[in-house]
């Protein structure tokens, strides 16, 4: 038996296909047909995604291709439009407020820009979540608060403003918010997104230890490759709406799929417009 | 006939935005109450650091401004009646004309004119910035319904301090009048206030507090609101901030308006 899920084997062979199965029991995040729209336009196309206790699991695509839409849903942001969001069997589609406020106290979110709320101090962002969900008295709030802001290197910085904080340090002060809480399920939006290589490196690294040290069930949705194959157990690869694949980082490196292939060495899309779709876009009238 | 077509479109456009306008700060103002009086039960209780801190920004910030403007604003009013009704030989009536205009009317109008430039901007242009940079989006996930963390303490502070500000602004504007009026009717300050207070009743003090009430409700709506439907980064929070001044002063001289007309029929 695999000691890691990083051990085991490719959870499904190389190519197109629906998700492998994870026992329901086990699954942290089950997903079921999910569709999302905007507007008239069908961004997700009846997503299947399960993820199961202790894995890392990045979530990888291009630029539109649903991966954003996907996570929000997985947040909570966003109700299904059809289809159906279970975290830790609660489906967030039909939960009241107590219980998806029970879900929201189990998980973690690391979001791409930070989101710290700049009215507020580092420590006081990091210690929002406990004040507002625990009993604990001022001064265990902020011993916690600032053994998290040590977990993610950044001891000492509680007092500074978020504006004053460098990218890497904000994405790291994030982190610490989303895991104050000690979470089962921590998500990352492109955690390396707009950070030198070896601040990258440093994240993924940082992620890595989380797992370990604190048995964190870790979403990730990047777009950086680097980062997705050093990190991950299971990489889904997403393409306009739809899961190409779902495998081991070997698998998906190996998947002769050329969509997949196309976007592991970034190999522009081939647009293909027909002339009399392209001349009725062009002067089409507005509203 | 495509003139037309675009012209009905766009007024049909703009009414169902208006509607939908209206429709969403009447859900803000209903789940604001809400977690006001019951956010308890789901998780959501009120907390009272919020709302001191804008019981402060709202109200104890915006003091010296506003007494200086309700100070200013009885001066002129106190020159303006001096110099029209002595006219017509009714100077002695500046007194009740200061007084009922002045409570009834210009405290609360001029009070809410410069709370929704100071305060209903700061709303939107916080809630929009906040909404931009997904601090909002950061709210909701960490368990904390962004309506009760910023809504409702605004909501609050501001139903208690545009009521207490309009009557310090009202009381700044009746010593004004009366340090300019007082010589010309040749009494001192004392008696033109002392005066002041006798033709008061508590019907004229209601209607300035009530409308006070209402502009409260106005301006943190529109500027709530406003900042909800921010879009567009930066540019849009300054658009947002901009749209809510503007809305919220239009909006409140029409509510005057009206009010004035079914109070005084």
């Amino acid at each position: 038996m695999p000691s890691h899920p990083r051990d085991g084997p490719a959870l499904q062979p190389p190519g197109l296909g629906p998700e492998p199965p994870v026992a329901s029991a086990q699954a942290l995040i089950d997903v079921h047909q999910l569709q999302a729209w905007y507007g008239r336009r069908r961004v997700l196309h009846g997503i299947d995604f399960r993820v199961a206790a202790g894995e890392i699991r990045v979530i990888m695509g291009g630029s539109g291709s649903g991966k954003s839409t996907l996570l929000r849903h997985l947040i909570g942001l966003q109700r299904p439009a059809s289809g159906t969001v279970k975290l830790f069997g609660t489906d967030l589609g039909t939960a009241s407020e107590r219980e998806l406020l029970a879900v929201r106290k189990r998980i973690g979110v690391s979001f791409q820009g930070g989101a710290l709320l700049t009215s507020l101090s580092v420590g006081e962002n990091v210690a929002l979540p406990l004040r507002e969900h625990t009993r604990l008295d001022e001064s265990t709030i902020r011993i916690m608060s600032r053994l998290k802001l040590e977990v993610v290197n950044l001891g000492g910085f509680q007092d500074l403003m978020p504006g004053q904080l460098s990218g890497g340090m904000v994405k790291r002060a994030a982190l610490a918010r989303a895991i104050v809480m000690d979470p089962r399920l921590l998500f990352f939006d492109e955690p390396s997104a707009g950070l030198d290589p070896v601040v990258a490196a440093e994240l993924d690294e940082l992620i890595l230890r989380l797992r370990d040290a604190l048995r964190m069930t870790i979403v990730v949705v990047t777009h950086e490759l680097e980062s997705a194959f050093k990190i991950a157990d299971t990489i889904t690869v997403l393409d306009q709406g739809e899961i190409l694949m779902t495998g081991a980082v070997e698998a998906v490196r190996a998947a002769p799929n050329t969509r997949i292939q196309d976007l592991l060495n970034r190999r522009p899309r081939e647009v293909q417009v027909d002339a009399e779709t392209y001349l009725r876009r062009l002067t089409e009238e507005e509203g | 006939m495509n003139v037309l077509l675009r012209a009905l479109t766009n007024v049909g456009r703009a009414t169902f935005a208006a509607f939908s306008g209206v429709g969403h700060a009447a859900v803000l103002l209903f789940d604001a109450l809400r977690f006001a009086l019951l956010g308890w039960r789901v998780g959501q209780p009120l907390r009272l650091a919020p709302v001191a801190q804008q019981l402060r920004e709202i109200g104890v910030d915006a003091l010296p401004i506003v007494v200086l403007l309700g100070f200013t604003v009885g001066l002129m009013l106190g020159i303006q009646f001096i110099a029209s009704l002595s006219e017509f030989g009714a100077q002695s009536q500046v007194i009740v004309a200061v007084a009922k205009s002045v409570t009834r009317e210009f405290g609360a109008l001029i009070t809410a004119i410069l709370v929704a430039g100071r305060s209903g901007s700061a709303l939107a242009a916080r809630i929009g910035s906040m909404k931009v940079s997904q601090e909002l989006d950061a709210l909701s996930v960490i368990g904390i319904e962004p309506v009760r963390y910023l809504v409702t303490p605004a909501l609050l502070a501001m139903l208690v301090m545009l009521p207490a500000l309009t009557i310090l602004a009202s009381a700044a504007a009746l010593v004004g009048a009366a340090l300019y009026s007082a010589p010309a009717l040749d009494i001192t300050p004392t008696a033109y206030l002392l005066h002041t207070m006798n033709l008061l009743d508590a019907g004229d003090l209601w209607q300035g507090l009530s409308k006070s009430f209402v502009f409260a409700l106005l301006i943190t709506l529109i500027g709530v609101s406003t900042g909800f439907s921010v879009s567009g980064g930066a540019e849009g929070v300054g658009r947002a901030t901009t749209r809510a001044v503007v809305l919220s002063i239009s909006w409140i001289i029409v509510v005057d308006m009206v009010f004035s007309f079914f109070v005084n029929r």
